[in-house]
């Protein structure tokens, strides 16, 4: 049997109010609060990125295990900002979190999917035997366009996921995945920013692979959205994650603890796994969690989760995803905001 | 010219039609039709469209969408005339039946709009390029300018037009094939964002994929396909000024007026004889102006008539029954048959639970760019 033995998430201190993004495009900021129910979100600094959220939150996993890091077989990074197009972000990480050299390390690029697609590859090889402990993270500096509607949502942050098969803090029940060629989103080589279908992003993309992903799990495991505590879904927005949940009969009691996005923003490949990292911070053992990702292109992957007893003793030992989210924030100027997300064009 | 009727109509749900192509659309419309008629060939088919070669990249839409019912061989064509196209169409059909050439028309429109396609670029196509589009303004714009002349001559309100929007999301809301079945307050439609102001979004209607089709043949042959005929007791076009700037009164829209004019001459028909109408409601403020040029009210009195009730289900004239454009959905080359689909029904008494009790005289007002064309047809049950 094999689990999460340790997990950790990062969220930068730097926030950008929707208002404020959209005073500058001469946005009515109420329509986009409204619309999609978007408060603020996380903004990385000048010296964070991929690389930088994911060692945040791999140390806090590995704090939280409690095992040696050299005992890490294998490490996999999943994001859409990659620092470099080539040349992996793992190799960074392995060495600050003192994993390794001998270890297996990828990096992952499935859109907003690749930090459970991460999560996915390493759970395999710790079931199979391959390798004693595995972490998949999930991390990303989203970008969006200026005065595009990503603009609102794009955000910074991760969390990382580390499997073994003693001391789970929570067991994996099962998984699912659906995937279907079904290009949403996309991103070009040399692009600055991600282009999307409008709202060909909703219905047949992530309505459709949500549902059929949480759908499918539930079939195989037999369980109704009622045996669980806590459930998360991908949250691009506000909006579509309640949408998803309540259409597949999930309550917002169920959605809350994960739903993170108001004030998080869109962290990509990090949003579904920071929001069980929220979960996981205040759930008791016996809960079972649904999670369920969505990356444009497109797909979905499922995972239950059930917390086990070591989950309450150990996760004091880094700090909870709340504390990031509501500790100390330092708001931008859309100005501010600019100059930290590059968009100002200078010469070199 | 010999009397035409309709006998049967076939149509897709409108809507955000991810799965259906341009063809799979009209091949469902078409379809349905053929089959409600046990028609297994026709003799032309006309299909209105705006601009499937802007939208999916296609144009020579006759032999495609024949070669897509099975029907290769018969003569098609495609007609256009911006939202008026399907409209047009119907009346390219029936002139074809009036006249003696064919005993059997397809008349179909069809709108692919949701394909990646720039659609607010592409619909500035059916205003006046070198006078109007390239000065930077868009189809909401112009209806905008329409609204305010509309408020400065006649003291019309924002809320005034919400009204429209409240009332057609009520008739749409009953109809299975509406792009949104859903109702709207009023202190929704005033709260939804600024899209050109006084529009709001939702003063305006949607973006839409979809079909529709109807059968002509003569009266007298109509007995062969239904039992409940319904003729076409007119069919009437006229053009205005395409640039708003060189109409006389922004308010007004001379083209609905004279279309209207043609149409009750030939069918000896006023408005007080018409038990249920669909009007081009595009933008709310476009419905106000429409029940005006259509004399359903005086000039300058159509800001009541939806809050009032005169316009609604139940009311003295029924004006857009099915949700109209706004509630309904508005896949352009589509419309104008949609819209007499819907009278199509109400006459025969097949409108569910929209169904204007004995309704036997009902008029389709479809219309092209800003009102620069406008095609009306009068139906009257058999």
């Amino acid at each position: 049997m094999a689990g999460i033995v340790g997990y950790g998430a990062f969220i930068p201190r730097n926030r950008i109010t929707s208002e404020e993004i959209a005073r500058q495009w001469g946005k009515d900021p109420a329509a986009i609060q409204r619309g999609l129910l978007l408060k603020e979100k996380s903004v990385p600094g000048l010296d964070e990125d991929t690389i930088t959220i994911s060692v945040a939150a791999g140390r806090a996993a590995l704090d939280r295990a409690g095992i040696d890091p050299s005992r890490v077989g294998a490490l996999y990074i999943g994001s859409e900002s990659h620092p470099y197009a080539v040349k992996p972000s793992g190799t960074v990480v392995i060495e600050a979190l003192g994993i390794g050299p001998s270890v297996h390390v990828a990096d992952f690029e499935f859109a907003c999917k690749a930090g459970t697609e991460a999560m996915f590859v390493a759970l395999g090889l710790v079931e199979s035997g391959r390798v004693e402990y595995a972490m998949g993270i999930g991390a990303d500096t989203s970008q969006g366009a200026p005065n595009d509607a990503l603009e609102f949502s794009a955000s910074a942050g991760g969390a990382a996921y580390l499997f073994g098969k003693a001391d789970l803090l929570a067991d994996v029940k099962a998984t699912y995945s659906y995937t279907t060629d079904t290009p949403d989103f996309w991103r070009r080589e040399g692009e600055f920013y991600p282009r999307h279908g409008g709202r060909f992003t909703g219905e047949p993309a992530y309505f459709k692979h949500v549902t059929a992903a949480t759908r499918g799990i539930l079939e195989r495991t037999g369980l109704k959205p009622t045996d669980f505590r806590y459930a998360v879904f991908h949250m691009p927005n506000g909006k579509f994650p309640l949408a998803v949940g309540q259409a597949l009969g999930f309550t917002k009691k169920q959605l809350e603890t994960g739903w993170l996005v108001q004030t998080m923003g869109n962290t990509y490949s990090g949003s579904s796994p920071t929001g069980l990292a929220a979960i996981l911070d205040e759930a008791a053992a016996g809960d079972l969690i649904l999670i369920t990702s969505f990356g444009s292109g497109a797909g979905s992957d499922s995972f239950v989760f059930e917390a086990k007893p070591a989950l309450v003793e150990r996760r004091g030992r880094a700090p909870t995803v709340r504390s990031m989210l509501d500790g100390p924030r330092r708001y931008l100027t859309y100005g501010q905001y600019a100059k930290y997300r590059e968009k100002i064009i200078v010469n070199e | 010219m010999r009397e035409v009727a309709i006998v049967a109509a076939g149509m897709t749900k409108f809507g955000e039609l991810w799965g259906s192509s341009l063809r799979d659309l009209f091949v469902e419309a078409a379809s349905e039709a053929l089959t409600m008629a046990r028609a297994d060939h026709v003799d032309a088919i006309v299909v209105g469209n705006m601009s499937a070669g802007q939208f999916v990249g296609q144009e020579h839409l006759g032999p495609l969408l024949a070669d897509h019912l099975g029907m290769a061989g018969t003569p098609a064509m495609r007609v256009e005339s911006a939202c008026a196209s399907g409209g047009a169409a119907l009346r390219v059909g029936f002139l074809e039946v009036a006249s003696g050439a064919c005993d059997l028309v397809l008349a179909a429109g069809v709108e692919k709009m949701n394909d990646g396609g720039d659609v607010t670029a592409v619909l500035a196509t059916a205003a006046d390029q070198e006078n109007e589009v390239y000065h930077g303004i868009t189809f909401p714009g112009l209806y905008a300018m329409i609204a305010r002349a509309h408020m400065t001559a006649h003291g019309t309100t924002a809320e005034d037009l919400a009204a429209v929007a409240v009332k057609n999301h009520r008739h749409g809301a009953l109809n299975p094939k509406a792009q949104f079945r859903r109702e709207v307050t009023l202190e929704e439609v005033m709260a939804s964002s600024m899209v050109a102001e006084p529009l709001r979004l939702l003063h305006c209607s949607p973006v839409s994929d979809g079909a529709a089709a109807v059968l002509l043949c003569p009266l007298d042959q109509a007995k062969r396909y239904t039992d409940r005929p319904v003729k076409i007791r007119a069919s009437a076009a006229a053009t205005a000024p395409m640039a708003l700037a060189d109409r006389k009164n922004l308010a007004f829209l001379d083209a609905v007026q004279l279309s209207a004019q043609r149409a009750y001459k030939l069918a000896g028909v006023g408005p007080a004889d018409l038990h249920v109408v669909e009007v081009h409601d595009c933008f709310t403020i476009a419905e106000i102006c429409c029940i005006e040029a259509l004399g359903l009210v005086e000039p300058g009195k159509g800001r009541d008539a939806a809050r009032s009730g005169l316009t609604a289900l139940g009311g003295k004239v029924p004006v857009n029954t099915s949700g109209g454009l706004k509630s309904k959905g508005h896949p352009v080359g589509a419309t104008g048959i949609a819209q007499v689909i819907e009278i199509f029904e109400q006459l025969r008494g097949a409108a569910g639970d929209r169904q204007v009790k004995n309704a036997r005289i009902g008029l389709a007002q479809n219309m092209g760019g800003s009102g620069a064309s406008s095609v009306i047809h009068i139906l009257e049950r058999v």
